[in-house]
């Protein structure tokens, strides 16, 4: 039994067996096999081969490259492929250490890269690379066919991985997959982003994991406390049963909360919405008692499926969540990714800084046809519900007006072939970087609504990356700086008079809500699960005493001295969320 | 056809040493063969078809190797392989030919 303690990300306890995913762009973890596998993965391993020969061979008789030194490079890949004393040294390792096929590729071809890079020859310490671009071809077959199992699964898992990447989680079968433990990541990563929007128990940060998760165990994954035990005794074991049965009441308690709504003691409604990356989670919205969905996250159609999403993609993708959710907003927010995660997007070019780089609007702005394809489906599918568009990380008022343009054009090319949609689609933003929170009065004047992203706001004004573990405690909603600029937004858009919402992590921490609330907020956007629990602290407390809370924090001078008196007031009237 | 051993020593005088192409030259010459060859540098042995085995003696300019060849044609994989060295692995293949006929 090995209890790992990590941060919790999305609540709930998972108990099944592991299914562990690694990366090529990490370092490959130690797994063990049992012996009766050994076969099996001898057999992974002469396929990856198989497939990274015959790879070579059609590289190498393609035509630029027969004329060009390359081909030795090629040439030279092909005979360790060949090299019957090279594959058996990776069967012997398998076979004597029983290890998988990718962690015995990876350990002995690392062995000899170390081996070459450590000879003080130029010649011969280069051919280091060479050694490393031939394990990579190796360990993409390998754990593309492990990707392939995790999309076909038949049996309840748990996910372990070093860290999961947008593309990994958007093809899991999602019925089978019970929780996600992570070696690295934050609050706000995508994995813990996922799990929430699931509704299923996560934590992330563990550290390493790699040393010995036997084959065939059992783990818990606790996403309440932050705790993973890999393969648990049987004490661990019945006590996480109960401790399980228990919170499940609990939960179920709050769900009948569905029925009421969200209205303060004092009788103001606050109006609580679901963040969704998937269609298919529209329904949860509806079920957990939201009114309609305030973030419809659009990205997965990019990550999703290995080509760029044709505008029928699109349309079914935003019909679907439109329609479950009968008649209540769908904020369909564009295209939020960087350059470099667009798989289809032909982008070899590294960007030392992306997330400062070429990404969502930005990139949309430079892509027409991409962007196009994406607004001609947003205004089809305008005229099933009451659908708005919101642009992402937008700057300034330029930006914001390029965007207005090109959806005008779009409208201009549907009228022209008499495509109907609605006219006065609202158009909003996300206000997620500083300076769009500090000229948040321009930009009102041409939104018809804001939405405050939280995680991208903190992280841009304390330029602090969230998923780094050695910073990631600097990543704080109560600093100062972040809580004043949130503070004058919402004036700004109260003054302006147009929509305002909050949609990041923010929104879904119980500490928080309070003080959102005292500080105007009235609509609230966040993951479904979290909907019931949020709705609790609201019909606890009175908008009177929310402001007062507000006016005591806007005197605070740290985060800590905020966080300690927003979590004191919260347990005061909710202690079981804490 | 009788099995015999034969065994030569040659000194690696290209500038690169034992590199990528060099290598692979000399591996899919020792594999034309039917006998066992051997490369050893100081204490260290190699089978001379491997490419693995043979890059990882890191044969830099200067190296002096112990080639060993057991087999029915061990004789002409020696001497094979010793042309290959000692003409620096010229690769154009019709300049080769011309110089290995020349040293034999």
């Amino acid at each position: 039994m090995e209890i790992k303690k990590g941060i919790a990300v999305s609540p709930g306890i998972a108990i099944a067996k592991p299914m562990l995913i690694d990366s090529k762009d990490y370092r490959i973890p130690r797994r063990s096999i049992l012996p009766s596998n050994r076969a099996r993965e001898i057999q992974r391993l002469r396929k990856a081969f198989a497939t990274a020969i015959s790879e070579l061979e059609e590289i190498g008789s393609s035509q630029d490259i027969q004329r060009n030194n390359i081909q030795d490079i090629f040439a030279v890949h092909m005979r360790f492929l060949r090299d019957r004393s090279f594959r058996k040294r990776i069967t012997d390792f398998i076979s004597k250490e029983l290890v998988t096929a990718e962690y015995a590729v990876s350990a002995i071809l690392r062995e000899i890269a170390s081996h070459f890079a450590g000879i003080d020859d130029p010649y011969i310490s280069e051919r280091a690379a060479d050694i490393y671009d031939i394990e990579k071809r190796l360990l993409v077959f390998l754990l593309g066919k492990r990707q392939e199992e995790v999309d076909h699964l038949r049996e309840e898992v748990v996910i372990l991985a070093g860290d999961l990447t947008p593309t990994q989680t958007a093809g899991f079968n999602k019925s089978f997959v019970k929780g996600f433990a992570t070696e690295k990541g934050g609050r706000t990563s995508h994995t813990a982003i996922v799990a929430r929007s699931l509704g299923i128990p996560a934590v992330v940060a563990l550290g390493d994991m790699s040393s010995e998760v036997p084959p065939e165990c059992v783990v818990i994954v606790d996403g309440y406390r932050g705790v993973v035990v890999i393969d648990p005794d049987e004490d661990t074991l019945s006590q996480y049963d109960q401790y399980s049965r228990q919170m499940t009441q609990f939960t179920s308690k709050l769900n009948e909360l569905r029925e009421f709504p969200a209205d303060t003691r004092d009788g103001f409604h606050i109006q609580l919405m679901g963040n969704i990356e998937f269609p298919d989670e529209a329904q949860m919205v509806v079920e957990k008692g939201g009114e309609g969905i305030g973030l419809y996250r659009t990205e997965f159609l990019y990550l999703y499926g290995g080509q760029e999403p044709t505008e029928e993609d699109h349309y079914e993708a935003y019909a679907e969540a439109i329609r479950a959710v009968q008649g209540k907003p769908v904020v369909i927010r564009t295209m939020d990714l960087g350059a470099d995660k667009l798989p289809h997007a032909g982008w070899h070019t590294n960007e030392s800084n992306p997330v400062l780089g070429l990404r969502s609007i930005r990139y949309c702005l430079q892509s027409l046809p991409l962007f196009k394809t994406q607004l001609r489906a947003i205004l089809r599918a305008s005229v099933l519900g009451d659908v708005r568009v919101m642009f992402p990380l937008i700057t300034n008022l330029q930006e914001l007006r390029q965007a207005r343009m090109i959806l005008r054009d779009v409208m201009e090319d549907l009228d022209e072939y008499a495509v109907p949609y609605n006219s006065e689609l609202p158009v909003g933003i996300m206000i997620e970087t500083p300076s769009s929170a500090l000229t948040a009065g321009l930009l009102a004047n041409e939104s018809a609504f804001f939405s405050i992203g939280t995680n991208d706001l903190i992280q841009y004004t304390l330029a602090v990356d969230r998923a780094n573990e050695h910073v990631s405690t600097l990543f704080s909603g109560a600093e100062p700086a972040v809580l004043r600029l949130l503070r004058s937004v919402i004036q700004d858009a109260h003054k302006a008079g147009i929509g305002l919402s909050v949609c990041g992590e923010m929104a879904s921490d119980p500490e928080f809500i309070m003080l959102l609330l005292g500080m105007g907020v009235r609509v609230l956007s966040l993951a479904p699960p979290l909907i019931p629990e949020v709705k609790k602290i609201i019909r606890s407390v009175t908008v009177e005493e929310c402001n007062q809370l507000s006016r005591k924090v806007a005197t605070m001078d740290s985060h800590r001295q905020i966080k300690n008196y927003l979590r004191d007031a919260t347990t005061r009237i909710l202690p079981e969320t804490l | 056809m009788s099995k015999s051993t034969h065994e030569i020593e040659v000194e690696i005088c290209n500038p690169e040493g034992l590199h990528m192409r060099p290598a692979m030259q000399f591996v899919d010459l020792a594999n034309s063969f039917h006998s066992d060859i051997s490369v050893s540098h100081q204490d260290i042995r190699a089978d001379a078809k491997s490419i693995m085995q043979m890059t990882m003696l890191a044969a830099t300019c200067g190296t002096r190797l112990k080639i060993t060849a057991v087999g029915p044609d061990a004789g002409q994989a020696i001497q094979a392989l010793r042309g290959l060295v000692e003409n620096k692995f010229i690769d154009d293949s019709e300049t080769a030919v011309g110089e290995k006929e020349g040293s034999v």
